[in-house]
């Protein structure tokens, strides 16, 4: 059990949560969130290292009793767990779609601190909705923004905008977190460009540690095997952007 | 080199490990992968008649000595779960099937189906620990063995299994109920009732309050329930319980096991354990002069003083 060390509004349906103790982990990689008598939920770390932290949005019961949680209450952390994003190249674009931000704001962080050129296409609904704008542009990344609604930046998909970029400059690698219809058009670009890519996948989890297949895609699983995979593994599941397991393990189109 | 295939109850093992149920067998394409990183054979999830979801999260525990689960035995129904069984056998792949039901009515129903799904054997879950009206509290007596080993028998031609709890004064009993109801081999043992609090939280940390227990802690006590099975029963028995290297499936085998299941190590070593559990045994074999699995099953028995 740790302790909540800050706790701040990033808009008004996502939270920001950061603990005193350190957690060493790689961008992209999760943990298990316990709000005790509540429920146990996947999440992603956006912060790494000292103060490590989870940026989630309210969407159920367990982050709606997550998000009451005041300085000092105590809140249980498994992990972390799975595979994070590796950083190569030299200069990088990084796809953010709504929460999609969480795990890829520490990816920003430290490829920009190994002096890798970063671009980050930054998508949401309206600008109300857009998380860690400036603390990636603080980190040195070249920030484009996209809106659904267009009341900031490119009205439109963050896929859109990435796509412009990628036709404007080259890369040597893409990242993406987001809609899982955002990573499939992602993985659809970079592959007719031949562009490296990493993308993080969300799917129902319960163990988070490889035992209980509820998390599997193709045979794969997103607590372990995951949740980042390359582009390589990427097109070979048949289920992503098409079917995702339910709580019972029947697949059920998404 | 030693032969490690082995024959249980008519069916031909590659070699004497499987995936135990519960673990990595929720889908076909998962149940494939383990076959080809080295299972004999897979134990599927335990399906019942319907849908369930199982327990809310937490339902994992993860301790030093194991792993304390209650998962609440989530799986699709057997119409669903059928075509999964279909797809690992299109694969080639030995398939037990777990089956759980609330009488023995509808658990030789379910019983039934997934035979004619294509399972080479039906597993009855027996014993597990925290499914209300499910598993051992349909298995806890050997009168309640012995009645649903026989309604399952009656319906299914396939080999059939009953997996047994250690939760019990008495696993040889329960054993014996199994084998008069016409049960074709013994699996032994399910986790044990157990349960983890978090003092800081002050409750259980499972969101089902209590789970079973898994994984090396529970080794010693498997393999005691194998050695007093092989004395009671003529026929096989599956050890399962803790199983991580080849040296722990052999302590099982010469306690009287003639194939072995793991599951929790699945979850500290990876899929690659099977393989891992199989290259130690071969290499045990050879130094020991063991040319094939069977010679050692039971041998621990034999040098009583």
């Amino acid at each position: 059990m740790l302790r909540v060390a800050e706790h701040r509004d990033e808009t008004p349906w996502t939270k920001t949560m950061r603990f005193k103790d350190a957690v060493d982990a790689r961008p992209g990689q999760f943990v298990m969130v316990w709000v005790p008598g509540v429920d146990e939920f996947p999440m992603s770390i956006s912060y790494v290292g000292d103060r490590f932290g989870i940026t989630y949005q309210i969407v159920g019961d367990g982050t709606k009793a997550l998000s009451k949680a005041a300085e000092g209450d105590i809140v249980g952390i498994r992990g972390p767990f799975g595979r994070g994003f590796s950083i190569t190249g030299k200069r990088i674009l990084v796809v953010a779609g709504g929460a999609g931000i969480a795990p890829t704001a520490p990816l920003v962080d430290a490829a920009t601190k190994k002096g890798v050129a970063v671009r980050l296409v930054l998508g949401a609904k309206s600008s109300a909705e857009l998380v860690f704008e400036s603390r990636c542009a603080a980190a040195g990344a070249e920030v484009h923004v996209s809106t659904d609604d267009g009341s900031k930046g490119q009205k439109g998909f963050a896929t859109g905008l990435a796509s412009s970029l990628i036709e404007k400059e080259r890369y040597d690698s893409v990242y993406a977190c987001g809609p899982e219809r955002m990573i499939t058009a992602m993985a659809d670009i970079c592959r007719k460009r031949g562009l490296p890519m990493q993308a993080s996948v969300e799917r129902i989890m319960k163990c988070g540690i490889g035992v209980c297949d509820s998390c599997a895609l193709d045979g794969k699983h997103v607590c372990t095997d995951g949740p980042v995979f390359d582009l390589e593994q990427l097109e070979k599941f048949s289920e992503l952007g098409k079917t995702r397991l339910d709580r019972t393990g029947r697949k059920t189109g998404i | 080199m030693a032969d490690l295939g082995v024959d249980l109850c008519g069916l031909r093992l590659r070699n004497p490990t499987m995936l135990a149920s519960g673990v990595l067998d929720e889908t076909a394409a998962t149940m494939v992968e383990v076959a080809r990183a080295g299972a004999g054979a897979v134990v599927t999830k335990s399906v019942g008649m319907s849908p369930r979801e199982g327990h809310a999260n937490p339902c994992v525990v993860e301790l030093d000595v194991g792993l304390l689960n209650a998962m609440g035995l989530p799986n699709p129904g057997i119409e669903y779960f059928s075509e999964e069984v279909k797809a690992v056998k299109r694969e080639g792949v030995t398939v037990i099937g777990s089956v759980i039901g609330g009488s023995e009515d509808e658990l030789a129903a379910v019983a039934a189906l997934m035979a004619a799904a294509g399972a080479d054997a039906v597993e009855l879950n027996l014993s597990c620990p925290h499914a209300k009206g499910l598993g051992t509290e349909i298995g806890s007596t050997p009168e309640d063995v012995e009645r649903v080993c026989r309604a399952s028998k009656e319906r299914v031609k396939v080999p059939l299994f009953a997996k047994l709890t250690p939760n019990t004064s008495s696993i040889s009993n329960l054993a014996r109920a199994a084998e008069r109801g016409g049960a074709d081999a013994v699996v032994a043992i399910n986790t044990l009732k157990g349960m983890a609090i978090s003092p800081e939280a002050r409750m259980p940390i499972l969101a089902n309050r209590f789970g079973g227990l898994s994984g090396p802690a529970i080794r010693p006590i498997g393999v005691r329930c194998v050695y007093e099975i092989h004395d009671a029963v003529e026929i096989p028995v599956i050890g399962v319980g803790g199983i991580s290297t080849g040296r722990d499936a052999l302590e099982y085998i010469m306690a009287g096991a003639t194939a072995v299941q793991v599951g929790t190590a699945v979850w500290t070593r990876g899929p690659g354990v099977f393989k891992s559990i199989c290259d130690d045994i071969s290499r045990f074999m050879d130094e020991y002069g063991y040319s094939k699995v069977d010679d050692m099953v039971g041998a621990a028995h034999d040098t009583r003083p």
